[in-house]
């Protein structure tokens, strides 16, 4: 099964579920746990895991052999991202725009291009001290293409039949997260009861649909705010599967990287149940 | 003018609730009046603290998505073997397009033989120019599962910028969106100034590095503010240890305070709903010194 911890609003409490939600399950389970966030990756802050194997994402970008080129400008027509330009008696390749389609090379009728992977972040897999199978994808600065690095991060680490995938999601409702839980078989939403949290629990709620995934809530820092979360989710028909409530004390703990199941082992059954009953609900 | 944009690396860590208050700041005073852009396009919540009324809503087209004709089409499939991004499939007995997973880059279409393709634009959401209780606000709605959140900010930015221009306001304040990639990118680049808010938490101060990084990579100076300083003083401690290594400079620090979530329950920013706690004094220094950093980068 394949669960897909999102949020819509950052820094709900995503990856303090997802860690503990993966712990809850291990050793006993075996679990394979992807850090998709790939602009702000944190899980391993609460995992702690030994990294085995590190290697790049990579996109295939244009390179032009200006003895073959007949510079008749063809790449840069077909070139729908303004990544290659003809100045003067130059091709300039702007490796920042390319998306890396191969169209240039495709079109070019000199075979003057080549293409070469070009690095857009890290990949890095290990495993955590209770046998969690772990792996994380990093966004170099200065890149702005995430897509690839969650694709890739995805790609590379097949889920076994038996194992339980659990999917960190990046905040946000736009393409980073729908490229992460696009295949989940059940989406955990995580928000807090406030008018933040509740607004864009809505556009995660819509993002979801869309995909037709189902859905369930995770309301953390329960008793802060209002109660209209809850009502919207008792309006909607999503069910609230696990409630946090605020305490200063997990918050400090989090804080210092210790995980909501080590500090508060009640939870650990609890998200076992949720996980049980995700397994029914997804079937 | 002067473009101010605050980011944060980690989502959470409080940048809208900064951003709404120093809207309010900056409104108190004509010589600070500011345009506010919400850079968050697919999770933002400025509105939700500024009240703006919308004056005007325009759609989005953020890029372009193939399709196949099916008349044209004589299935020869070279269209899905040419995609890199697994976006055009078999189903039901005919070559279609996953919009979603479209890039728009029209390989397909060039390499077509029957011309069964063609590129439309693609509406990806739709953006706001909007009259807040504290002054003009350009913002947006990105469809879900849309990319081009770059795209969309670079123009709420050109539309504040003109906007500002002619209005003689010397100020824009950009909301950031969590993360380091495309849509944070556009937010900082072109800014004069970038205000970093983390958490003293091992996750706020791994993603506060990383935006520290990406402010450096555009060459914009930053400085960082605190928030829930007091959650985790260890934490403050190694953050502030971590800047003074890196000549950033900690610009305040803002302690726990539950009056924050009181006054976004009724939708108000928290220094228009307790003008004198601890809290909004710190964010009224904290907004005198970026105006003063702000001036010093234009006497510089």
């Amino acid at each position: 099964m394949i669960i897909a911890v999102a949020s819509g609003k950052g820094g709900t409490g995503k990856t303090t579920a997802a860690t503990s939600l993966a712990l809850s399950l291990a050793p006993e389970q075996r679990v394979l746990f992807l850090d998709c966030d790939v602009e702000a990756p944190n899980a391993h802050v609460l995992l702690h895991p030994t990294i085995t194997q590190k290697k790049d994402a990579t996109i295939l970008q244009p390179v032009v052999d200006a003895d073959r080129c007949g510079m008749c400008g063809m790449c840069a027509e077909v070139c729908q991202y303004n990544a290659i330009a003809v100045v003067g008696q130059r091709v300039l390749v702007f490796p920042e725009l390319c998306h890396g389609c191969g169209s240039c090379a495709l079109n070019c009728a000199w075979g003057a291009i080549r293409e070469t992977p070009h690095s857009l972040g890290t990949l890095a897999y290990g495993h955590t001290s209770e046998g969690i199978r772990f792996a994380s994808g990093t966004l170099h600065v200065g890149q702005s293409w995430a897509i690839p690095v969650i694709s890739q991060l995805k790609e590379s680490l097949p889920a076994s039949a038996d194992e339980t995938v659990i999917l960190d999601a990046p905040p946000g409702t736009s393409c980073p997260v729908a490229e992460t839980i696009r295949d989940a078989d059940f989406v955990l939403l995580v928000t807090e009861p406030t008018p933040f949290g509740l607004h864009d629990l809505k556009l995660a709620f819509e993002l979801t649909s869309e995909l037709e995934l189902p859905t369930g809530v995770i309301i953390n820092r329960d008793g802060i705010g209002d109660a209209r979360v809850d009502d919207f989710c008792a309006q909607a028909g999503l069910p609230v599967l696990l409630r946090i409530p605020m305490d200063r004390e997990i918050a400090a703990g989090i804080a210092q990287g210790i995980p909501l199941v080590t500090l508060k082992p009640a939870y650990r059954a609890q998200l076992k149940e949720t996980v049980l009953a995700l397994a029914e609900v997804s079937l | 003018m002067k473009q101010l944009v605050v980011l944060s690396g980690k989502g959470g860590t409080g940048k809208t609730t900064i951003t709404a208050a120093f809207a309010h700041l900056a409104s108190e005073n004509p010589g600070t009046r500011a345009v506010v852009i919400d850079a968050d396009v697919d999770a933002a919540n400025l509105e939700l603290l500024l009240e703006p009324q919308h004056l005007e809503t325009q759609s989005f087209v953020g890029g372009q998505t193939a399709v196949i004709s099916a008349d044209l089409c004589t299935d020869c499939g070279l269209c899905a073997n040419v995609c890199r991004f697994h976006a055009i499939g078999h189903n039901s007995g005919r070559y279609v397009v996953d919009a979603m997973a479209c890039e728009g880059c029209a390989a397909c279409m060039t390499q077509c033989p029957s011309r069964a393709l063609s590129m439309i634009p693609r509406v990806s959401g739709r953006w706001f120019y909007s009259l807040s209780r504290y002054g003009p606000l350009f913002h947006a709605r990105l469809s879900p599962a849309e990319e081009s959140s770059g795209k969309l900010i670079a123009l709420l930015k050109q539309q504040a910028q003109t906007y500002a221009a002619e209005n003689h306001l010397p100020l824009i304040l950009v909301d950031g969106p969590p993360g380091i990639g495309c849509p944070a990118i556009a937010s900082v680049s072109g800014a004069d100034a970038a205000l970093v808010v983390t958490e003293p938490t091992a996750s706020g101060i791994h993603d506060m590095e990383r935006a520290l990084d990406l402010a450096a990579h555009f060459g914009v100076p930053a400085q960082v503010c605190i928030n829930k300083a007091d959650l985790y003083p260890a934490g403050a401690g190694t953050i502030a240890e971590y800047c003074r290594q890196r000549a950033v400079p900690i610009i305040g620090r803002l302690p726990f305070d539950a009056s924050v979530t009181e006054a976004l329950v009724r939708g108000k920013t928290i220094t228009a709903y307790c003008p004198d706690g601890g809290i909004s004094q710190a964010l009224r220094a904290i907004w005198q010194d970026i105006l003063v950093h702000l001036y010093a980068i234009e006497a510089a």
